[in-house]
């Protein structure tokens, strides 16, 4: 489980997170959308370390992140896996040596022992003949897949993913989003996305937090979410005429009526 | 950003350094991968810069000398001298500025606008350490080394150029190169090599490192890397002539 309690961070003068507060638990899909500029993705690099907060704690279990010596920290980093927006994968090294790469550095076992569990990442993301391939021989999603399966190859205990869809094709999101979310119930991880795609925030959203201009703006799940009735959040989750047409439907099947007074055609 | 904040942040990169490797095997083989990119890598221009360095220097010696007090070992003298003193430290580091230089930033640049540095600082791997150290030790090890083949060949395409042309006769010109030699003017180069090596990697690493941006930031910071080098050699250049050489 991860807490973060009251955190800021600026940049300068302007302040890009304003006392954040928030619980992720563990098993659960926890995903912070708002639009761009909203602070996600600084929110998610002060929780994994990559930026300090100016105040605040973040509390992996307990321990707060912040206040820890170099080598606990690195401790709690070995535990992470992260997905990057553009993959970040080497690009001067194969699919199987990027995936070794975190067997090679923090581990001891023989080859072929590490070579077996790169198969089975792989696997895992479905992935196959793909080992002797290099970054720029794969697609938008086999590269996100391959990234996923380098996050998870050390069985990490927090996973981590910044903007997982981008650039992909809404079939291909698709099972991207059931992966972190199978992932994520299999392996009992505490999964932190950040997105903008709505088809996620509906599919895997066990715990949504939107974010409006640096502050916390709602709190709440995948389906709750259809029966907000905060504006900034009903204006950006449901931005178009056809989403606006979907909500009403969904609930019109909850509730048997639907907000305001628009028609479905 | 002012030049004491960059020198201070330059300053707690080579400090970030320091720090246990996380797995000293993954270390090494970065530090041998390192070593003949840049080693390896650069061979080749400075085999042929070399030997037409000393080439020049024979026939533009030859083509001073035109008084016949003079002996013509004394060719052969003045190219052994002037390119173990500059052209093979000094000459060479300033091609290399651009050749490694411009590699090593570009290479981290590159790794940091893709996230490959932020994805290895979650792994919890030190990647000052990791990353620009093993670029650092290699520089220190392949340049010194590149200045000595560097000197050898400039000496030989000296003699080769020399004999070709005909203004020297080959026994002439081995007989000069062992009058008066000063085996300190070897050390003195090595020292500059070294110093080179160390200002070559150490600022490309840092215009790498802290590349903010995109692809032209990239190229940007690599070519200010290149001339903060260079520029920073000559200064270097000048400092350990003055304090090295006994010049009066």
């Amino acid at each position: 489980m991860i807490e973060v309690k009251n955190i800021r961070k600026g940049f300068g003068d302007k302040i890009v997170i304003d006392d954040v507060s928030a619980v992720m638990e563990a098993g659960k899909c926890n995903l912070i959308i708002g639009a761009s500029g909203s602070g996600k993705t600084v929110f998610m690099k002060c929780i994994v370390g990559l930026f300090k907060p100016d105040s605040g704690e973040i509390l992996y279990n307990g321990r707060n992140y912040i206040e820890m010596t170099n080598e606990e920290r690195k401790e709690i980093r070995q535990q992470i896996g992260m997905l990057f927006q553009g993959s970040a994968l080497f690009d001067s090294q194969t699919v199987e040596e990027n995936i070794m790469f975190p067997l090679n550095m923090f581990t001891k076992d023989p080859y072929h022992k590490k070579l077996k569990r790169v198969n089975e990442v792989l696997e895992r993301v479905n992935l196959k003949d793909v080992n002797k391939k290099f970054p720029a021989e794969l697609s938008g999603g086999m590269k996100k897949r391959v990234g996923i399966a380098r996050a998870i190859v050390l069985n990490p205990k927090y996973l981590f993913c910044d903007e997982p869809n981008s650039g992909l094709d809404p079939q291909t999101s698709l099972v991207i989003d059931k992966l972190i979310k199978e992932i994520t119930t299999e392996f009992n991880i505490t999964t932190l996305v950040n997105t903008h795609d709505m088809n996620s925030v509906m599919e895997i959203g066990d715990h949504i937090i939107y974010m409006y201009q640096g502050r916390k703006e709602w709190e709440g799940n995948n389906k709750e979410i259809i029966f907000s009735k905060n504006e900034r959040l009903n204006e950006f989750i449901f931005a178009s005429e056809f989403l606006k047409d979907a909500k009403d439907m969904r609930m019109l099947e909850h509730t048997g009526k639907i907000n305001g007074d628009r028609n479905i055609s | 950003m002012t030049l004491f904040t960059e020198f201070g942040r330059y300053l707690l990169m080579i400090k970030g350094m320091f720090s246990r490797p996380e797995n000293g095997r993954m270390y090494w083989k970065e530090l041998m991968h390192q070593c003949s990119e840049i080693g390896i890598g650069s061979l080749g221009i400075v085999v042929i810069i070399s030997v037409f360095m000393g080439a020049v220097s024979t026939l533009q010696t030859s083509y001073q000398l035109v008084s016949n007090l003079i002996p013509r070992s004394t060719i052969a003298q003045i190219v052994r001298d002037t390119v173990i003193l500059e052209f093979a430290p000094t000459l060479v580091c300033i091609v290399l500025a651009g050749v490694v230089g411009s590699k090593i930033a570009s290479e981290l640049g590159n790794m940091r606008v893709s996230e490959q540095i932020d994805a290895l600082e979650i792994m919890g791997i030190n990647t000052k350490a990791y990353l620009v150290m093993p670029k650092i030790i290699a520089a220190l090890i392949m340049i010194p080394l590149l200045v000595v083949i560097s000197a050898a060949l400039g000496i030989w395409g000296g003699r080769l150029a020399g004999v070709m042309a005909g203004v020297i006769a080959p026994n002439i010109y081995d007989k000069g190169l062992v009058q008066d030699f000063k085996p300190y003017n070897v050390f003195f180069a090595l020292v500059k090599g070294y110093t080179f090596a160390y200002i070559i990697s150490s600022i490309s690493a840092y215009y790498g490192y802290f590349v903010k941006g995109g692809a032209l930031e990239i190229g940007r910071s690599s070519t200010r890397a290149v001339v903060v080098s260079c520029v920073a050699i000559l200064f270097a250049d000048y400092i350990l002539a003055a304090l090295l050489l006994d010049t009066e």
